[in-house]
């Protein structure tokens, strides 16, 4: 069969229908919808997968048990382990140390560099990672971080805004070290040598994001989170850490009185396993984009699969705003190469409008996420002005052309090289061409329970970043997680040094909670079909699928 | 109106090749590639990557952000007819017909060990911690190599001439996926001599903005607290208050 004819990386059909985005322009150039009314928001917000029907169910076991999570996170909290007792030898252990971190993102690296700060030995530190150190959802932050550090901006107005974005819910304890720990998270950067986009008098450039009242949002050209991590990452390296990678956390483990004590780790490569004992141990596993809830597509990276939620809350930890997850309006819809991937929210800060297949725009650009992504939905699904692409997604467009009519020509190479040479490679030309969007599966909201110290409910267990819960409430502002990352993971790290060098030597390492989990799961009637974590998502073809063996 | 299939449900319907895997019977145009040697009929149109996935195989390693920023899936290729190596992130880069496929998992490069407070903001500082920069014969294979089509060797000759700025501007997008240091012939470590350039230029060559100086000492020195304390005290509906009262700049 031959191939579909492209022009300028689309296909001809849809080249037809861009000329009618290219025909309304120059007039929507000095035209935007207007913001919505709260009737008209709650009315479309009715389509959001949070709030749409199904989806949701209540956990049947565990300290939640009763409250609503997305089904996906549900079935993986009913879920059986991977690992049985009798496999795993614990009287030998292999790593004996003070802080167990989980994860290598910016919480968990952050929280390495401060535990060490604080005085303990890189040596009796490790940094476990199931994929490389770096490989992490922190690399791909594009839009910024914020932080409340000029004359007319203060960490309450800062405060303020995070809360009104989190409908209230964010605990405010915990949100209050977020914005207070800010300016600092940002002085902790530049004495790194982070590079931050400054202006000609050297001051930041900062701008404005979904949800904030005062431009406080710290950019790194498009490659934030990448400058941020590499540059911890570095001095990480420098100070000769223990580390693994391609070492997943499979288990945690506790003492008789449930105390976390470390955890069991799996070589994902020749499948053997390696016993730490710990005397704090800090969970930075991120989130769950991975799980694709409600079959959308994410942004996130290959190993966001919500291995740290489902560790801790078999360990006993309490989770909070499960229930809500947040869906990034603007994922790539075409080409399927990247379909999923994140079109930052900047774009529409700097001009970039969603357009239909008629186009017009319909929706304010910068809605709340949740009420933008909505609004996307419905365009496509209810009043049926979606593009379909040839695989059968559907996307309105994104008018990124409308960036340099507004602020000249050469803006998007400037302030967006990532994603330029993103779609060149995909023959596409963003600064000539509308982009097609979807929104897609971008960050979990939620996660275990923290307080301002990093401190889980659980004896021993701290967490750091997209694996916590708290400091976001129900809803996350855009640069407030790479932030949360910075703050938590270094409270999380001084307080985990303090605990340490308090504690005791750790007791007898059992499987305790592991065994009580599944016979709760037993009596609660569930099969054990399904087993936790998953670690990484299968995307092997399903015809191949269908005739493999498993001999070795 | 009451539909068959739910929206929810037509979504995940149209997604499922990006979320759990590629049917058959959704394919329109093949392509035929090899990948480690053997021979695979994969479908047009997908990443490296995909195709890989599509083929059977599950990766433990090279498979990172899959976005083109953790320089995880660095790949070596050849096409069919053609002698020249060339390289590639899988994740970012379409299938074509006819292509030659090997992954590399990983690049053993050294990495020096320093502290950047401890020196002193001159060309020298390269060299003692990457002396191989001395070696470099100015082939541009590292610039050849670049995925992200970085002018390497420019950045590098900046290094050589102890020219910071240079290096941070030029190498700022590099994923330090390793390619450039794999192919080069004279053993430099070009993203490490970058990454070192990079925060070196960051301490040294960029101020601190005048108002993050002043905010911190304001929050050392508690000037915050006290109305945190209040605002902390406040209920559901005074906040709410206050959040709609905010005023807001102007971009
Ligand atoms: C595309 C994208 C753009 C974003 N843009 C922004 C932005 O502009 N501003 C902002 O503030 N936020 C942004 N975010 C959100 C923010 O980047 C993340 O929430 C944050 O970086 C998460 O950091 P983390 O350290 O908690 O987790 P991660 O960075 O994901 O790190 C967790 C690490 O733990 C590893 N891991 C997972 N399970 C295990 C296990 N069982 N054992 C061992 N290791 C494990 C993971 O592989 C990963 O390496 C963005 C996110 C994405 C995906
Ligand atoms: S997987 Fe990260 S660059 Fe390809």
């Amino acid at each position: 069969m031959p191939e579909m004819k492209y022009i300028g990386g689309y296909p001809e059909y849809m080249r037809e229908l861009i000329k009618k985005v290219e025909k309304t322009r120059m007039k929507r150039k000095d035209y935007e919808p207007p913001a919505m009314s709260k009737k008209e928001r709650e009315d479309t917000l009715k389509i959001h997968p949070d709030y749409a029907e199904g989806g949701k169910r209540k956990i049947s076991v565990g300290p939640n048990k009763g409250e609503i999570a997305p089904n996906e996170l549900a079935d993986l909290l009913e879920a059986y382990p991977i690992i049985e007792e009798n496999e795993v030898d614990l009287s030998r252990v292999d790593y004996d140390v003070d802080v167990l971190i989980i994860g290598g993102g910016l919480a968990g690296t952050s929280a390495a560099l401060w535990a060490n700060d604080q005085g303990i030995s890189s040596q009796k530190i490790l940094l476990a990672n199931k994929l490389r150190h770096g490989d992490a959802n922190s690399m791909m932050a594009e839009g910024g971080t914020q932080a409340a550090d000029r004359p007319n901006d203060s960490p309450l107005i800062h405060y303020l805004d995070a809360l009104g974005g989190g409908h209230f819910t964010n605990k405010p304890e915990v949100l209050q070290a977020l914005a207070k720990d800010a300016p600092l998270i940002m002085n902790w950067l530049l004495e790194m040598g982070a590079i931050i986009d400054r202006d000609e008098n050297g001051d930041f450039v900062e701008r404005s994001g979904g949800g904030t009242s005062i431009n406080r949002m710290h950019a790194c050209r498009d490659y934030t989170g990448m400058e941020e991590l590499r540059v911890m990452r570095d001095k990480f390296r420098n100070r000769d850490f223990q580390y693994l990678e391609y070492y997943p956390a499979v288990e945690l483990l506790t003492e008789e009185n449930g105390k976390v004590s470390g955890a069991v780790l799996w070589n994902c490569e020749t499948g053997d396993y390696k016993v730490v004992r710990a005397k704090a141990t800090i969970m930075a596993t991120g989130g769950f984009g991975r799980l694709h809830i409600r079959g959308f597509p994410t942004t996130n990276h290959y190993g966001a699969t919500c291995d740290g939620v489902i560790l801790s809350y078999r360990a006993g930890a309490k989770l909070r705003d499960v229930d809500t997850v947040q869906y990034h309006p603007t994922g790539a819809a075409f080409p399927q190469q990247i379909v999923g991937l994140l079109l930052t929210e900047k774009l529409r800060s700097m001009g970039a409008q969603p357009v239909n297949k008629d186009g017009e725009a319909f929706v304010f650009p910068l809605e709340p996420r949740d009420v933008e992504a909505a609004a996307l939905i419905k365009e496509c699904y209810i009043n049926e002005k979606g593009i379909i692409t040839p695989t059968g997604m559907r996307g309105v467009w994104l008018d990124t052309p409308l960036i340099e009519l507004k602020h000249g020509e050469g803006t998007i190479e400037k302030n967006f090289p990532g994603m330029f040479r993103m779609f060149n490679r995909c023959e596409l030309d963003m600064r000539k061409d509308p982009l097609l969007v979807f929104p897609s599966l971008h960050y979990q909201n939620g996660g275990v329970e923290t307080d301002p110290k990093g401190h889980t409910n659980v004896e021993g267990l701290f967490v750091g970043g997209e694996v916590s819960g708290g400091v976001h409430g129900k809803n996350r502002l855009m640069g407030n997680s790479t932030l949360d990352c910075m703050v938590f993971g270094r409270r999380s790290g001084i307080n985990a040094a303090k605990y340490a060098k308090k504690a005791k030597k750790p007791g007898k390492l059992t499987l305790n909670h592991m065994k009580n989990y599944s016979s709760t799961l037993k009596k609660a009637g569930i099969k054990p079909e399904r087993r936790a974590p998953i670690l990484l998502p299968d995307y092997r073809g399903k015809a191949v699928l269908a005739r493999m063996i498993d001999i070795f | 109106m009451k539909e068959k299939k739910s929206i929810m449900d037509r979504i995940a319907e149209s997604n499922r090749s990006v979320t759990s895997g590629i049917d058959e019977k959704d394919i329109k145009n093949w392509v035929n590639i090899y990948i480690m040697g053997k021979a695979y009929k994969v479908p047009a149109g997908v990443t490296i990557m995909q195709a890989m996935e599509y083929s059977g195989y599950r990766f433990v390693r090279s498979a990172g952000c899959r976005a083109g920023f953790c320089g995880a899936c660095a790949t070596v290729y050849r096409k069919a007819g053609d002698y020249k190596l060339q390289s590639a992130m899988a994740c970012q880069t379409r299938v074509e017909d006819g292509m030659f496929l090997v992954q590399i998992p990983f690049a053993p490069a050294e990495k020096a060990s320093y502290d950047i407070h401890k020196e002193k903001y001159d060309t020298n500082v390269f060299y003692k911690y990457y002396p191989s920069l001395a070696k470099c014969v100015s082939c541009n294979t590292c610039t050849k190599s670049c995925p992200q089509d970085l002018e390497v060797m420019d950045y590098i000759q900046a290094a050589i001439r102890g020219d910071f700025e240079t290096v941070a501007e030029e190498s700022f997008d590099c994923i330090q996926c390793g390619l450039c240091a794999i192919r080069c012939p004279a053993e430099i470590v070009q993203y490490h001599v970058a990454q070192l350039g990079r925060r070196m230029y960051g301490l040294y060559g960029c101020e601190t903005p005048g108002h993050l100086t002043q905010r911190v000492k304001e929050i050392q020195e508690g000037k915050f607290d006290k109305d945190f304390e209040n605002i902390l005290k406040k209920n559901k509906k005074e906040l709410e208050k206050m959040y709609a009262e905010r005023e807001r700049e102007k971009d």
